[in-house]
């Protein structure tokens, strides 16, 4: 749950300032990015998510380097897409 | 050589790592804590502490959220769990962990509805689409969890959403290094700080470790190189005979950290007069509590919850992997009583734990590296 998983941002909810819909490795949900709601957060940003929350902006290369990492993990990067699958929306 | 050409940059590898055996020389032995169970996967993962120098050595901290509850808090979520009415939601990793009375899964096996959640997020809206039933979530993690718990509960207070509760068991990172430095057991020469965690608390917190007890710190990244960095980072200090609070992690970590993150955790958290940690026993005000505006949506007030200390069971050594005094070969239960698959220990169940990176990993790097050490390593200048 520390390690953290890179998901692109798709769209802002006009709605609602605190959610965000992000593309995780092929997977779409809704995120809350209240966290990071005094950065500016634009469509096609990466952020690194934690428990259903951006915690931080990243850059392309940083989200493809996590991403990379959460592969290696084996079981480690499937849990995380299970879970996210599981409750996406 | 495919050791280190498994990092995404071995040139750069190599280059560190001839910075590192340069810097550390052969006259000292170097001991570095690496304080987050993230560290810990990226190390075993990578075989790093076979490619350092001998005289450099890692030892795990307490950074490992899952592995660090101690088994009265398990037995406490299988009793809120068992009661009637209510839908028990946790993270994954948690489900496995045993306490006295069994695992959650075993409660659930038993017939308590407890189920995964992603987010404390998923379970709130669990809460709304069944709101005759009473539902809780178990909390846990550092502070790079606990402000999701936090905007969960401001949300779950704003939306008046009173069928559902927190099961708080979220602790800080500072007490448990602090007790670290405290402790006669271990010489340390510095730390790897956390990654993560400090996206949120920033670096500043980590200002006693130098000024007080003249140990140097490093916040590092999750790369193998991240890694490498860290600890030339760490000898170069020594070296130069300097003790800082140092940023390897610049990319994501802010010395300030995340105010706003930090301003929802003030809101909604106070901290606990004392809190018990696997290996580590009671540390005073290092865990999170619900403040009293909260108290409708703290399921410690709202179920009886039995709060009985249970000991360790004799055979599990976690208290002694968590503060780096062993590795997680030297328990004795180690890949044959306790594995994975039917862990004794906590810090075998989570996938950050160092007991389940080392037996995922750690042998195969094991002999890795004895091919790797009958090369000897070109440096490479790029």
């Amino acid at each position: 749950m520390c390690l953290g998983i890179p998901g692109q941002l798709v769209e802002l909810d006009a709605d609602n300032d605190q959610l965000a819909r992000v593309e995780v490795a092929g997977v779409r949900r809704i995120i809350n990015v209240g966290l990071l709601e005094d950065e500016i957060l634009e469509q096609g940003d990466w952020v690194l998510i934690h428990v259903g929350f951006a915690m931080s902006k990243i850059d392309e290369e940083e989200a493809a380097v996590a991403l990379a990492s959460l592969k290696l993990m084996g079981s480690g990067l499937d849990d995380e897409l299970e879970m996210l699958r599981g409750t996406a929306s | 050589m495919k050791f280190v050409d498994e990092y995404r940059d071995p040139v750069a590898a190599r280059r560190v790592l001839a910075t590192i055996r340069e810097l550390a020389g052969t006259e000292r032995h170097y001991k570095f804590m690496e304080v987050c169970g993230g560290h810990t996967h990226t190390i075993y993962r990578h075989g790093i502490e076979h490619v350092l120098p001998q005289n450099v050595e890692l030892v795990h901290g307490p950074g490992c959220p899952v592995c660090v509850i101690p088994m009265g808090r398990i037995d406490d979520a299988i009793a809120v769990a068992e009661t009637p009415n209510v839908i028990f939601t946790s993270f994954g990793d948690m489900m496995r962990v045993p306490g006295g009375n069994g695992t959650l899964l075993e409660a659930k096996a038993r017939g308590a509805d407890v189920r995964f959640v992603y987010s404390p997020l998923d379970a709130l809206k669990i809460a709304v689409d069944n709101p005759e039933r009473d539902v809780v979530f178990f909390a846990v993690g550092f502070e790079t969890t606990a402000p999701s718990t936090a905007v969960t509960l401001l949300k779950a207070r704003d939306d008046g959403v009173m069928n559902f509760s927190v099961f708080s068991n979220h602790v800080t990172i500072v007490p448990p290094i602090k007790a670290i430095l405290d402790s006669p057991d271990l010489r340390l020469d510095g730390f790897l700080g956390p990654g993560h965690v400090s996206t949120v608390v920033g670096n500043h917190p980590y200002r006693f470790v130098t000024n007080d007890y003249g140990k140097p710190l490093v916040t590092a990244g999750f790369e193998p190189l991240d890694i490498l960095q860290a600890i030339a980072m760490l000898l170069r200090q020594i070296d130069e005979g300097r003790c800082e609070v140092e940023n390897q992690y610049t990319r994501i970590v802010r010395d300030e950290g995340n105010p706003r993150a930090l301003q929802y955790l003030a809101e909604v958290f106070e901290l606990r007069p004392h809190f018990e940690w696997r290996g580590l026993g009671f540390i005073a005000q290092s865990a999170l509590k619900l403040r009293d505006d909260f108290a409708p949506w703290d399921a410690e007030l709202k179920f009886s919850v039995p709060g009985v200390r249970v000991a360790d069971p004799k055979a599990c050594q976690c208290g002694e992997v968590l503060k780096g005094v062993i590795k997680p070969w030297e328990c004795k239960v180690f890949g044959t009583a306790c594995t994975p698959e039917t862990p004794i220990g906590t810090c075998m169940v989570s996938s950050e734990g160092a007991c389940a990176a080392y037996y995922n990993f750690g042998r195969l790097h094991r002999e890795a590296a004895v091919t790797l050490g009958r090369a000897s390593i070109p440096v490479t200048s790029a």
